[in-house]
């Protein structure tokens, strides 16, 4: 059962082919007995997850049930959670059991889903490959000399590895797309403002909206409609309606205008990714697309104008961690200065704190107008490059990632690491939506490795989007490998 | 622009980051290179440009002025470190 | 040489919203310690603030009643530092783009004088909580009750000139944000608060010198005093050939002075930069348009119906019209007797007078306006006299009875009109004292004057005082003269 989708396990569990509990203790059985190579779940949340099984059985004996009712779903550990720990991967949350549910977990328990736990991740968000997680880095389930990708690396691994059928994931750069293309799964990072951010830990706010990874577009259709919404207690959250996602899956190709950014294809792109999605958009020229090239001129402007926004944002956002109310707090702190210094250089990592000191840095007196000021004005222009290019073309597609998963620890320098998410951080400054889908493989070291093509629209385009890749999945059978990992039972 | 090691000592200061000289150095050395390659920013003419803070022209909605929220005191205070009486304690703020 | 004192004032006034500025906590005074503190207002990691749509319409209703121009855009920005009392490390607060553009408030002065005061901006932000220093085995305990409770600050020019102006001032912004109804106003409790920023400059200099702010100064005759003492130092400094530092000072009640804050002045680096939590907060004509439909009359308005329309001197609108709890007490008084006249002179001498030994404000005043206006009722149409009216307000303050009636009643204090139980009286008089009467007679028509007293004063004494003594002069005169 651990190869099945969201919608194929709803079926078999309304047809009783097995209930609810015997569906989570094998999903805990798998996680019991392969985590241990993936290190892909900071908490398992076993009890709870039987205790809300047997409720959801219970409730089953009339007709009438939510399609996702009894099933299981893992939330990254940035998503706070009642009675539940929420470190969001940091040493300074590691005693944090949060007293209060993100709006997303009310939205995903009131549609009946039973979380397995939290899922590893970078702390803070802060990372593309896991590696900066206190917990440890997670590997890859195809090749576990790789990295998962990150910041969502733990949930990405766990879906590809069948610890759990589908996750949430948060994408401030890509943090959603990167890690599901690394791991050969689906993940979309919704148009910003059209998720709640009510309770998931903010890293950099403009920027973040949590998101579905899932295997199949057609899954992260339906946890889309689920966690999707308008909410009062976030400003930034849209007042619009939630679109019925799987109905408008079915919707033919034929005329969709493809635009190919001419500077997502460029230098420093791995061959086999180049390849794959060449031939990706090939598949979808025999879906009765039309393609063209188009020019996203700012591309090269977006890795530096998010590295002062993203810092400046986080360096605020992070300073409520003080050791006061909550969280780290250091052994007999001989003054108040003391007791944030230490307590703060004790919680937090290399890389947070390397992006606090950006942020800091960046915003203070004298630097401000020549980092903060034009880091959003030039964040403007690079919104409008996609406001032109979707008055030409309906959707734009390229690579997620300019490189299949690469090995732990190979990059040590921050910059290179940065430059990884070069496709997909322009896509958080905008606020648009983008799709990532299993498009292929690459020859690793233990094994294969995934290679993710990325869809974008304009905002709001979600339905679009998901029927584009479900489209793509209907006509190829990459989303449908696996790794090894993940045909060893339990 | 160039940062100094007196810069990377006062951003760790204003951000109350304890960082002694050999992280200092250390970091000087990363935001080098960072604000390095940040600087590509200033080969963009922007004068006309008018900065953007959100994704989105949305603007703030406004809530009803109502009380809401229950006295949740001890809820709230199961997780913080040192409370005594229902107070919060810090080493003592000199005035 | 000759020196003129330049202030600017910072004022903070705590609106009067019933929940904080971004949650849904409540901002009542005097809660259990952080039982009004919810997830929003501890900062907990992942909570979201949200405007509170009757802080805006508070901002702007005080924006119209100064004139100010209300910008259709404000935003929001933080203000980032580190303070145990400051939970998520950043104020919320307005930097950039105010809700309030610039206005003017109207200050009198003793002499009558008016003068405009310009205010530079007022903007939104949240307060923060309070630390409490005293008995936790040497630790500080920090109360989060207050911490986003909305405040307003209002920021003058650099208009003022005298301890007097600013303290004039500061009653004008007290005078319009309790008529507003935006602000308790209450500066014990800390809804109002103020840093005055103090300089000196040789008269004629057109160069502003070197300023002190002195930070919370929290009572209107404080301000007075330490703006004196401050500028005295300033003057004192200068003359002695030394430089005024810009610094923060505290000012010192007990020992009426102001000190310096911090002996190792911390340059501070606020990093403002706009909150990316709160959108732009957009205002559009028709909304302004509402909110200034439901402007009450203010005090400027206030004062000058006072003295055109009800005829009182400006010296009596002034002071009815000084607070707003002050005006409503008079305008009750006057509806319910109907002489605007008689009502302020009730309210400014009797009940003045009773609060003032009793050190109440008027809206502890055991006697309510409606109890007044029945009293001065009694007086414009002679149901009692004078001396009775005191007695009648005496007992109501005292808690004797409900209305003057039921005291005039159970007292017997009802003036005597009737000519004839009057006479009967005077007749008596005239009997008991012949003596007296032949003086009278004897007498020439000035001395008759004066000795008329002693007969009114038997009589008024005869009826318990409730004769009417205009009537018992006029009749006692009458017999007199014909006996």
């Amino acid at each position: 059962m651990h190869d099945k989708t969201l919608i194929e396990l709803s079926r078999a569990l309304n047809a009783g082919e097995f209930s609810s509990r015997e569906l989570i203790e094998a999903f805990l059985a798998r996680i019991d007995r392969l985590d241990g190579r993936l290190n892909s779940f900071i908490t398992v949340t076993a009890e709870q997850a039987l205790a809300a099984a047997e409720v959801a059985d219970a409730k089953r004996d009339g007709n009438e049930h939510p399609l996702l009712a009894g099933i299981p779903i893992a939330l990254k550990d940035i998503i706070c959670t009642q009675g539940v720990k929420t470190s969001c991967g940091s040493k300074m949350l590691d005693n944090f059991v949060s007293p209060y549910d993100a709006t997303i977990v009310e939205k995903l328990a009131g549609s009946g889903t039973i979380s397995l736990g939290k899922t590893n991740m970078d702390e803070f968000a802060m990372g593309s490959s896991n590696e900066t997680s206190f917990y440890g880095p997670t590997h890859n389930p195809w090749d576990l000399t790789a990295v998962p990708g990150g910041s969502s690396g733990g949930s990405a691994a766990a879906v590809a590895a069948g610890l759990v059928p589908a996750a949430i994931g948060t994408d401030t750069g890509g943090s959603i797309r990167q890690p599901a293309a690394f791991c050969g799964i689906t993940g979309l990072k919704p148009t910003y403002g059209r998720v709640s951010r009510y309770g998931i830990i903010a890293y950099a706010s403009s920027l973040d909206q949590a998101g579905p990874m899932a295997r199949t577009a057609e899954d992260c259709a339906l946890l889309l409609e689920t966690i999707a919404g308008h909410d009062l207690r976030d400003s930034t959250s849209v007042a619009r309606s939630v679109p019925d996602y799987r109905a408008e899956l079915g919707q033919s190709l034929s005329g969709l205008k493809i635009g190919l950014p001419r500077e997502y294809f460029g230098e420093g792109l791995d061959p086999a990714v180049d390849a794959a999605v060449r031939d990706a958009v090939k598949t979808y020229e025999s879906l009765g697309a039309t393609v063209r090239e188009i020019s996203l001129p700012h591309t090269h402007l977006a890795i530096p104008a998010y590295y002062v926004i993203a810092p400046a944002e986080a360096s605020s956002n992070l300073s409520r961690y003080d050791g006061v109310r909550f969280g780290h707090r250091c052994d007999n702190p001989s003054n108040l200065i003391d007791l944030y210094k230490r307590s703060r250089a004790e919680g937090f990592g290399e890389e947070v704190k390397r992006r606090i000191l950006i942020g800091t840095h960046t915003l203070s007196e004298g630097f401000f107008d020549a980092y903060y000021k034009k880091a959003q004005q030039v964040r403007r222009l690079i919104r409008q490059d996609f406001v032109d290019a979707f008055e030409e073309v309906d959707v734009l597609m390229g690579p997620t990632t300019p490189t299949p998963a690469f090995d732990l620890n190979a990059k040590k320098d921050p910059v290179s690491m940065y430059l990884q998410d070069i496709y997909t951080i322009a896509i958080n400054l905008a606020g648009i939506p983008g799709i990532t889908v299993p498009a292929g493989f690459a020859e690793g070291t233990e094994g294969e490795r995934p290679i993710g093509l990325q869809i974008l629209g304009p905002h709001f385009a979600e339905s679009q989007l998901l029927n584009v890749a479900h489209q793509f999945q209907q006509n190829t059978d990459w989303h449908l490998r696996r790794p090894a990992i993940a045909e060893e039972t339990a | 622009m160039a940062i100094e090691h007196e810069d990377v000592r006062r951003a760790a200061h204003l951000a109350r980051l304890g960082l002694d000289d050999a992280d200092a150095a250390h970091y000087v050395d990363d935001l080098g290179r960072i604000l390095e390659m940040v600087d590509q920013l200033q080969t963009v003419d922007t004068d006309q440009v008018t900065p953007m803070a959100h994704p989105l022209d949305a603007t703030q909605r406004l809530r009803a002025d109502e009380v809401t929220e229950p006295d949740q005191r001890d809820h709230f205070q199961r997780c913080a470190p040192l409370v005594e009486n229902g107070l919060y304690l810090v080493p003592r703020v000199v005035e | 040489m000759q020196w003129e004192t330049v202030i600017g004032l910072e004022v903070h006034v705590q609106l009067a919203t019933r929940s904080k500025i971004f949650s849904g906590a409540s901002t009542a005074f005097g809660a259990e310690p952080n039982s009004q503190a919810c997830a929003v207002d501890l900062g907990l990691p992942g909570v979201l603030p949200v405007l509170n749509e009757a802080a805006v319409a508070m901002a702007v209703k005080f924006g119209l009643a100064i004139n100010a121009e209300i910008p259709e855009i404000s935003v929001f920005d933080r203000k980032n530092y580190f303070y145990p009392d400051l939970p998520k490390g950043y104020q919320t607060s307005q930097m950039y783009s105010p809700i309030v553009g610039p206005g003017e408030v109207e200050i009198t002065l003793d002499d009558g004088a008016t003068k405009q005061i310009g205010v530079h901006h007022a903007h939104l932000e949240e307060d923060a909580g309070k630390s409490l220093h005293e008995d936790f085995h040497g630790m500080t305990g920090i109360d989060l009750n207050r911490a986003g409770t909305p405040l307003m600050e209002i920021v003058s020019q650099p208009d003022m000139r005298s301890a007097k102006e600013a303290a004039a001032y500061l009653k004008a912004i007290h005078a319009i944000v309790t008529y507003l109804g935006i602000s308790d106003g209450n500066m014990a409790e800390g809804s109002m608060r103020c840093d005055v920023n103090v300089s000196v400059r040789p008269e004629g200099q057109e160069r502003f010198g070197t300023r002190a702010e002195i930070k919370n100064v929290n009572s209107f005759r404080f301000v007075e005093r330490a703006i004196n003492f401050e500028k005295e130092r300033q003057i004192e400094l200068l003359e002695d050939g030394g430089v005024v530092e810009q610094e923060t000072r505290l000012f010192d009640p007990e020992l009426d002075e102001t000190r310096s804050m911090r002996t190792k002045e911390e340059a501070n680096d606020y990093r403002y930069f706009p909150c990316p939590d709160l959108l732009p907060v957009v205002l559009d004509q028709a909304y302004i348009d509402h909110q200034r439909r439901s402007l009450p009359e203010l005090p400027a308005e206030k004062r000058a119906r006072f003295q055109d329309e009800l005829g009182l001197s400006a010296y009596d609108a002034g002071i009815l019209s000084s607070s707003r709890a002050m005006a409503d007490y008079f305008e009750v008084v006057k509806d319910v007797c109907g002489d605007a006249k008689q009502a302020a002179n009730w309210v400014q001498g009797e009940l003045s007078g009773a609060l003032n030994r009793e050190n109440l404000s008027i809206e502890q005043s055991p006697v309510a306006a409606r109890q007044l206006g029945g009293l001065v009722s009694r007086v414009v149409d002679d149901t009692i006299n004078g001396k009775a009216a005191k007695e009648v307000f005496q007992a109501l303050w005292n808690g004797e009875g409900d209305s003057a009636d039921d005291i005039i009643d159970a007292k017997g204090l009802e003036q005597v009109t009737d000519t004839g139980a009057i006479e009967a009286m005077i007749d008596q008089v005239i009997a008991d004292n012949p003596a007296q009467v032949t003086q009278y007679q004897e007498a020439d028509d000035a001395k008759r004057g004066k000795m008329i007293g002693y007969f009114v004063g038997q009589v008024m004494k005869a009826s318990r005082g409730t004769a009417n003594p205009q009537q018992v002069n006029a009749l006692l005169k009458e017999k007199l003269d014909q006996a």
